[in-house]
């Protein structure tokens, strides 16, 4: 396979189960120019050097342009003027400074230390619940039995959203979540399905936030609908309808892959099962690991916005870059023996939450649910064993991680 | 020579020239670690033993890895 | 009197002997090991005491630095070195003993200026800040409710100093001779903006001018300071923030490049004796280092930073086990930080010598920003005051030596104009042949 076609065999869904290998050959050359024109880093200190540079644009989504209907009142007034609304207002992942920085602070304001605190109660009873409910039973599939459905109901919980509701968004918040990866972004199909998924979350957090303000409840979307220091609104509605979407969805979609890639790697070290299992402490160092050894999120893309001279390569102005943070959480340059799963390793600077400016929101709340979840499934899973090996993976390259995981079980503890 | 407080204490330290503001150890253990103004982190140096569980947290999620804490007991006089 | 049995002797436990000894053991070092130390106390950290540990949030027992490797070392606190025999390889403390060692790691810092006795420097009420017990001190005699408090010199120290008294709702004049705070630091034009800071704060400044004497009452305590142009301050505590002298005075009549601007090193951390020569055995570190610095020409430096005690400590250490034809050099990007007055500073470079001032990201007015320095149209150096998610770029900037501004076409970037930074001109006219220049943070 050509160098510049490396990245292409990376959205593979053949290459799911293990990009390591791709990943190793990309780091060849920590720059790689690709054959459609943008630049894959892929080593450490690249990425390092490129998250802190202010010439790099996340504002990089192509326009957002709704296809046709046939429908020309619709095709060529309300819609391009929605479009044009929908652009303007993207959620905070796709803004640059100084909007970035607005809109994440407002969220920040929230996103208190104490909010956040008070939920470890909160995901030790869930935890246990939904671990209860596998009593009986052989095996257990841990996406479905606990990684999707707790990360689920604590989101909702902090957003205020009724989890009732939740059923209802669970197919938009999927289908935006495929919108991210970058071979979706293209084709018609996907663009409709996405845009109605768009529509359809927008009108219902529209009309949950109005609830918000003429009720507030003490959660998150009630502290960002009311007004903010001075009294004036934190943001424009559109971004409060935009931000309450990227919270919901990121809530849904990164934290499963985090909780299941632990306990996959888990299952697959079981030696590193069994020291945890003995000492709860080990959680957070073996979390630290696990996001550099198999992040949730693989890559993020950006944009230059001037020239960057980095590894020899220079990127052009305009160029798309990805930023592959997966491999260089695995750059041998960085890591000593990277590929091994090593939960003891000193200066573990990892990319698991990205990095810069963009790092991760709900990083705080991710590693109590997954500290969390992992000490209750080392402890209450009897005699737990992968029943597939790879198991299956869902199609995303950039959110990546399994569809199912089915764990075989002698019993919950 | 030593105050009564030391015994009891860990030690903690953080380079503050590789400190990002992230914040996250502010998230992992609140009475040590809090970050005032836009980006000043403050932390206590010597938080009580009982702590030590926060504090490690805190050392593990620093995404630039600026936060060292003693492991050990200290380092005795030898003769 | 038989010397004590040879190994490695750090002498200094702050935090540059400390890192060095730790690094000696972590590579692979098994032999005796024994540091000195003039203070009391095991190795504390010192950038707290400026700042929290005056406004009271910490105890200046705090700071204990942790101690991050096994060091199984001899400790001699309390206890001066005060001279080097390089023959017979010993070294002399104060209370008679003496030290042979195999190699030697120099680590014994600086020493605060004190203001001169001359000049009303016996007065009780006049303090300097360096240690622990300093600041241990200046924070009871805050806590006593001094009526007005003076700082004299707006250096790094004299501004955190001074905020911290500000918080504390405490009445303070700055004294500094040049027209804005940290104005050798970072030039009049960043300066103005903690000038503007520190009067917002409700801190009295008083540039342009300097503290000719100070004056006592019957019992011998401060009550005025006469400044140089004939006015006075009525004051009944001072901060004497003039600034550091190496601890190198126990070296003198060694035969080395020792004096009170520092102990002059090769590219890898070894003593130069009077002929220039490297020592194979004598190695220093951290502020009390002279050495040249590969990214600067070369040039002879020697700065008071807590991660240049870190690195070059750790860098000696490894040249220290290492052979004589494996001594590595030491190329480190000098960085500091300090917060005053609510501000994040950090700094990363040498300023000395620019010529050039841009900010390239935020605003001045804003009081957030990120201020690139050049000196014949190169980036040598970056500061930000708020905006240090930017610094690692432009520190790779400066580098690779970028044009200055080393980055265009960038993200919150005001439209970029180029300034005379505003440094004070130098003190002496002429330049020594091999000028040796301090930074202060």
């Amino acid at each position: 396979m050509p160098d510049d076609a490396l990245f292409a065999a990376v959205t593979d869904p053949a290459n799911r189960a293990d990009p390591y290998p791709l990943y190793a050959r990309l780091r060849e050359r920590p720059v790689a120019r690709q054959r459609d024109g943008s630049y894959v880093v892929s080593g450490h200190a690249a990425i390092r050097a490129l998250i802190f540079d202010p010439r790099l644009s996340s504002e990089d989504l192509p326009p957002f342009r709704r296809p046709p209907t046939g429908n020309p009142i619709r095709d060529w007034i309300l819609n391009p003027i929605r479009s044009r609304i929908a652009s303007a207002h993207r959620p905070l992942i796709f803004r640059d400074p100084p909007d970035h920085d607005a809109l994440r602070a407002a969220v920040m304001r929230e996103f208190t230390i104490p909010r956040v605190q008070a939920l470890r109660p909160r995901v030790v009873r869930e935890v246990d619940a939904l671990l209860d409910a596998c009593r009986g039973r052989e095996r257990i599939c841990l996406v479905d039995d606990l990684s999707y459905p707790l990360p689920v109901s604590v989101i909702c919980d902090l957003l205020g959203v009724p989890e009732s509701d939740e059923p209802q968004f669970q197919t938009w918040a999927t289908q935006l979540a495929t919108a991210l990866e970058p071979d979706a972004r293209g084709d018609v199909e996907t663009r409709r399905h996405t845009v109605a998924a768009f529509d359809a979350i927008s009108d219902y957090m529209r009309g949950l936030i109005r609830e918000k303000r003429r009720c507030p409840t003490g959660d998150m979307l009630s502290g960002l609908a009311a007004p903010g220091p001075g009294g004036r609104k934190q943001m424009s509605d559109f971004d409060l309808i935009a931000t309450a979407i990227l919270l919901l969805v990121a809530g849904h979609e990164t934290t499963v892959n985090l909780i299941t890639n632990a306990m996959l790697t888990l299952l697959r070290h079981p030696e590193e099962l069994a020291r945890l299992r003995a000492d709860p402490e080990r959680a957070p160092r073996l979390i630290e690991e696990v996001l550099r050894f198999e992040p949730p999120v693989h890559f993020r893309t950006r944009k230059a916005l001037g020239a960057i001279t980095l590894a020899g390569e220079t990127i052009p102005k305009g160029a798309p870059i990805i930023l592959l943070f997966a491999a260089g959480n695995r750059d041998p340059a960085r890591f000593d023996a990277p590929d091994r799963f090593d939960p003891d390793r000193p200066d573990l600077e990892h990319f698991g939450f990205g990095g810069g400016l963009h790092y991760c929101v709900g990083a705080p709340l991710a590693r109590i649910e997954a500290e969390i979840a992992l000490v209750a499934l080392s402890r209450r899973l009897v005699a737990p064993r992968l029943m597939h090996d790879p198991p299956p993976y869902r199609p995303g390259a950039s959110l990546r991680g399994p569809e199912q995981l089915h764990i075989g079980i002698d019993g919950i503890a | 020579m030593t105050s009564p407080a030391e015994p009891e204490a860990l030690r903690v330290v953080v380079d503050l020239n590789r400190c990002q503001g992230y914040a996250q150890c502010c998230y992992a253990a609140p009475e040590a670690f809090s970050l005032h103004g836009h980006e000043i982190l403050f932390y206590d140096p010597a938080p009580p033993a009982e702590r030590r569980g926060a504090i490690e947290r805190a050392v593990q999620a620093c995404p630039v890895r600026a936060i060292s804490l003693q492991a050990g007991p200290d380092d005795g006089d030898a003769p | 009197m038989s010397p004590e049995p040879a190994g490695i002797v750090v002498v200094g436990a702050s935090l540059a002997g400390l890192r060095g000894a730790e690094a000696l053991r972590r590579g692979g070092y098994d032999g005796p090991l024994t540091l000195v130390g003039a203070e009391p106390h095991r190795p504390y950290d010192r950038p707290p005491l400026s700042k929290h540990v005056l406004a009271g949030a910490l105890d200046a027992g705090a700071t204990r630095l942790p101690e991050l490797t096994a060091l199984r070392a001899r400790w001699r606190l309390g206890n001066t070195a005060v001279a080097l025999d390089r023959a017979a390889r010993t070294v002399r403390l104060a209370d008679g003993a003496v030290l042979a060692y195999d190699k030697l790691l120099v680590a014994t810092g600086a020493e605060a200026r004190p203001w001169p006795a001359a000049t009303g420097g016996g007065l009780t009420g006049i303090h300097t800040l360096r240690g622990r017990d300093d600041a241990r001190a200046l924070r009871a005699a805050l806590v006593a409710g001094p009526r007005r408090v003076l700082v004299v010199g707006g250096g790094l120290i004299g501004c955190e100093a001074t905020s911290c008294l500000r918080d504390l709702g405490l009445p303070v004049t700055l004294v500094d001779p040049h027209p804005t705070p940290l104005a050798n630091a970072l030039g009049t034009v960043v300066g103005g903006v903690i000038a503007d800071r520190l009067r917002d704060a409700g801190a009295v400044f008083r540039p342009g001018t300097q503290v000719r004497a100070f004056e006592g009452d019957a019992s011998g305590r401060v009550v005025r300071a006469r400044l140089a142009d004939g006015s006075a301050i009525e004051a009944d505590l001072v901060i004497a923030a003039l600034g550091a002298t190496r601890a190198t005075g126990w070296l003198r009549g060694a035969g080395l490049m020792a004096d009170p601007g520092g102990l002059t090193c090769d590219g890898a951390c070894r003593a130069r004796d009077a002929d220039g020569t490297p020592c194979p055995d004598i190695y220093a570190a951290g502020d009390a280092a002279r050495w040249p610095i590969p990214l600067y020409g070369d040039r002879l430096v020697s700065v008071e930073h807590w991660g240049n005690a870190v690195a070059q400590a750790s860098h000696a250490a490894r040249n220290m086990l290492a052979g004589p034809g494996d001594q590595r050099p030491y190329a480190h990007l000098p960085a500091f930080w300090s917060s005053q007055f609510g501000i994040n500073i950090k700094l990363v470079g040498l300023t000395a010598g620019a010529d050039t001032v841009a900010v390239v990201q935020g605003s001045l007015a804003a009081r957030r920003f990120l201020a690139v320095y050049g000196r014949g149209g190169r980036s040598i150096a970056a500061v930000s005051f708020d905006q240090a998610r930017w610094l690692p770029a432009y520190a790779e900037a400066i580098l690779t030596g970028s044009p200055v501004p080393p980055i265009t076409d960038a993200t919150d970037q005001p439209r970029i104009a180029r300034a005379d930074p505003g440094f004070p001109p130098p003190r002496r006219a002429a330049p020594a042949p091999s000028p040796a220049e301090t930074a202060h943070a």
